[in-house]
């Protein structure tokens, strides 16, 4: 609070300073702005600046959530973090999932291709490829216990076509990443085919009658006219799906709880916080974590800069 | 958790120029379609006709099967999903036992009225707030207008799940722990992306219509409460499906600042089905059912709008 309110004062300080201001008929309003801001600012600063000031300020601290006192501890939690490789480690889990984000994509951007051509059906397909996507996350988690449980669905259809004895799904070190981040790409897949299919079809009719003049195959008009089009919106996807990998929490927290190896940043960081109480730490590995996301966010517009700036 | 901040960002039916009108567009896109096709069976024959609704099939079965298995389980007996696999269909449809199970003693019932004493609120609070920031920003021109924004754009690169440790003392500090009003005020103040939609609804509202209410007397919070606020009703639509959508959802935020057990929303009741229906797969899968129908009648309902809400505002 502290801090809006100093620069909420500033502001208006400033304000009041100009008197040669272009409209001084309108200086009378300076304030009403700020009274129309004043809740959204409040709660933006409140609920995401002062969380992420204090955790940087705890991260270097050995609090444990609930004492009086938080004893600073210098950059401890931090070297505890790179040196001890159980904490780190967990961020290779996090190769499965991109390796699935990755899939994912392509997968998608196939089916936003066809779809862009005349199909029959396609509302039909194009809705229930889309429609996982809405789903209540623990709805999905359960339904994939299901599906992977011994006995379960891909049992059953792997029985089907005569395998016996199938493995187990989510018992199995080996495959329990596997198994989670195939159910993410099942749960995310149709966003991102829903928006490439949006960006697809919004290539002006031009483009195509004019390779179509101009003697253009099927694939050519894939490659330099709707690929180059949609190349925004895949390159945001493709930063998402980098960020989204590292910061993995509801599948597994849902359907494992990190058990097996399943064990995510983002579950391991909450159980620091919230089960053993070292609060110190996990502001720390929170920290790590937020500077990773800027980074690859920093990443995005270095190489996918925005058309225009209109926001702001 | 992974793509939640591809949310829109852009109105539902945003009129401005670069949209040409609709019937145009439309005609335009059949005969584009048509063309398309044409070339698409010249080019790949019949064989990649048949590949292309293969794979197309393949996906559907791939997105139904894992929620039709689920569904034919809830229908079935103790007995019954003991002696059959996943695969065979109930013997009765209308065995609604386990669903009476769930919604009585698996709490279901406080959850969806928790829920939606929780939707219903912070979807107000969320349209006052973004509506209100987004008429400030647009329609007054004030020192630090750019660093207001910069504050709310900033704030989209923060994700919401690596805070949550310090979140959580902001929230134990303001006597919010374990009440409805953690998740309230988390959701109307963590939501940017509302905002950004008001935002760009707004710029096409001539400002004419102000200044005109402003010659006939009117002040500013008359002008936005008569005048900007109806007029952004699309936009306020379009919010409220997909922020509505979101809170349906959400999973973390209740599940870590409201542990009670008669404070459960859908998701942390569905949640605690693990525990003491561990074994009674039926029962599960019908506290699962109930959850997936409010989504997909507001699916079938409401098509369109999720479609165009998502995709108009993405690339933002």
């Amino acid at each position: 609070m502290a801090v809006m309110s100093g620069t909420t004062a500033r502001v208006r300080a400033a304000g009041s300073r100009s008197p040669g201001s272009p409209r001084p008929a309108r200086r009378g309003w300076k304030i009403t702005p700020w009274l129309f801001l004043a809740v959204p600012l409040g709660l933006l600063i409140l609920f995401t600046y002062v969380p992420v000031a204090n955790m940087v300020w705890y991260s270097f601290t050995s609090w444990d959530g609930l004492d009086a006192v938080k004893e600073p501890v210098g950059f401890q939690n931090y070297v505890e973090i790179f040196t001890r490789p159980e904490i780190f480690r967990v961020f290779l889990v996090s190769v499965y999932y991109l390796v699935g984000a990755f899939l994912q994509l392509v997968l998608a951007m196939y089916f936003a291709t066809v779809l862009s051509f005349s199909t029959r059906f396609r509302n039909w397909f194009k809705g229930i490829i889309f429609f996982p996507y809405l789903l209540n996350g623990v709805a999905i988690g359960l339904v994939f216990l299901f599906f992977f449980r011994p006995g379960g669905t891909l049992d059953a259809l792997l029985a089907l076509v005569g395998v016996q004895d199938g493995p187990q799904w989510l018992g199995d070190p080996s495959l329990v990443n596997v198994s989670l981040a195939a159910t993410s790409v099942w749960r995310y897949m149709g966003l991102n085919f829903v928006l490439f299919l949006g960006a697809i079809q919004s290539i002006p009719t031009e483009l195509y009658e004019a390779a179509e003049l101009d003697g253009a195959s099927s694939w050519q008009k894939f490659r330099f006219i709707i690929l180059p089009s949609i190349s925004q919106i895949v390159g945001l996807s493709l930063i998402l799906a980098v960020s989204g990998a590292l910061s993995v929490f509801e599948i597994p927290f849902i359907m494992t709880g990190g058990a097996n190896g399943s064990e995510t940043f983002v579950i391991q960081t909450i159980n620091t916080a919230f089960k053993f109480s070292k609060v110190g730490l996990a502001s720390a590995m929170a920290v790590v974590l937020l500077l990773l996301v800027l980074l690859v966010s920093w990443v995005q517009r270095r190489f996918f800069p925005e058309e225009k700036g209109d926001l702001a | 958790m992974s793509q939640q901040h591809v949310t829109p960002a852009r109105p539902v039916a945003s009129p401005g120029p670069q949209r040409p009108a609709p019937p145009r567009t439309s005609e335009r896109m059949r005969q584009g379609l048509a063309q398309r096709t044409r070339s698409f069976s010249a080019v790949l024959g019949p064989l990649g006709t048949t590949f292309k609704y293969v794979s197309l099939v393949i996906a559907c079965a791939v997105a139904i099967v894992p929620l039709v298995t689920i569904f034919m389980a809830a229908f079935k007996s103790r007995e019954e999903y003991a002696t059959t696999g996943p695969l065979d269909p109930p013997s009765d449809w209308f065995n609604l036992e386990n669903f009476v199970t769930a919604f009585t003693r698996g709490n279901m019932l406080e959850g969806f009225l928790n829920t939606t004493v929780i939707l219903v609120v912070s979807l107000t609070g969320t349209i006052l707030i973004g509506t209100m920031t987004a008429y400030a920003v647009d329609r007054f021109d004030f020192r630090g207008r750019r660093l207001v924004m910069g504050l709310f754009l900033l704030a989209t690169l923060v994700p919401a799940v690596t805070t949550q440790v310090a979140t959580f003392q902001i929230i134990n500090g303001l006597g919010l722990f374990n009440t409805r009003g953690a998740a309230i005020v988390l959701f109307m103040g963590t939501d940017i992306i509302a905002i950004y939609i008001f935002l760009q609804f707004m710029r096409s509202i001539p400002r004419s219509l102000d200044e005109a209410a402003m010659l006939d007397g009117a002040n500013r919070l008359t002008i936005y409460s008569r005048i900007v606020f109806p007029l952004l009703r699309p936009a306020i639509a379009t919010v409220v499906i997909i922020k509505g959508l979101a809170i349906y959802n959400e999973f973390y935020i209740p599940f870590l600042y409201m542990p009670s057990r008669d404070l459960g929303v859908i998701s942390t009741s569905l949640f605690r089905f693990k525990g003491p229906y561990g074994s009674q797969w039926e029962v599960i899968a019908a506290g699962t059912i109930l959850v997936i129908v409010p989504t997909l009648i507001a699916f079938l309902l409401l098509q369109r709008h999720i479609y165009s809400g998502l995709t108009s505002g993405a690339t933002k």
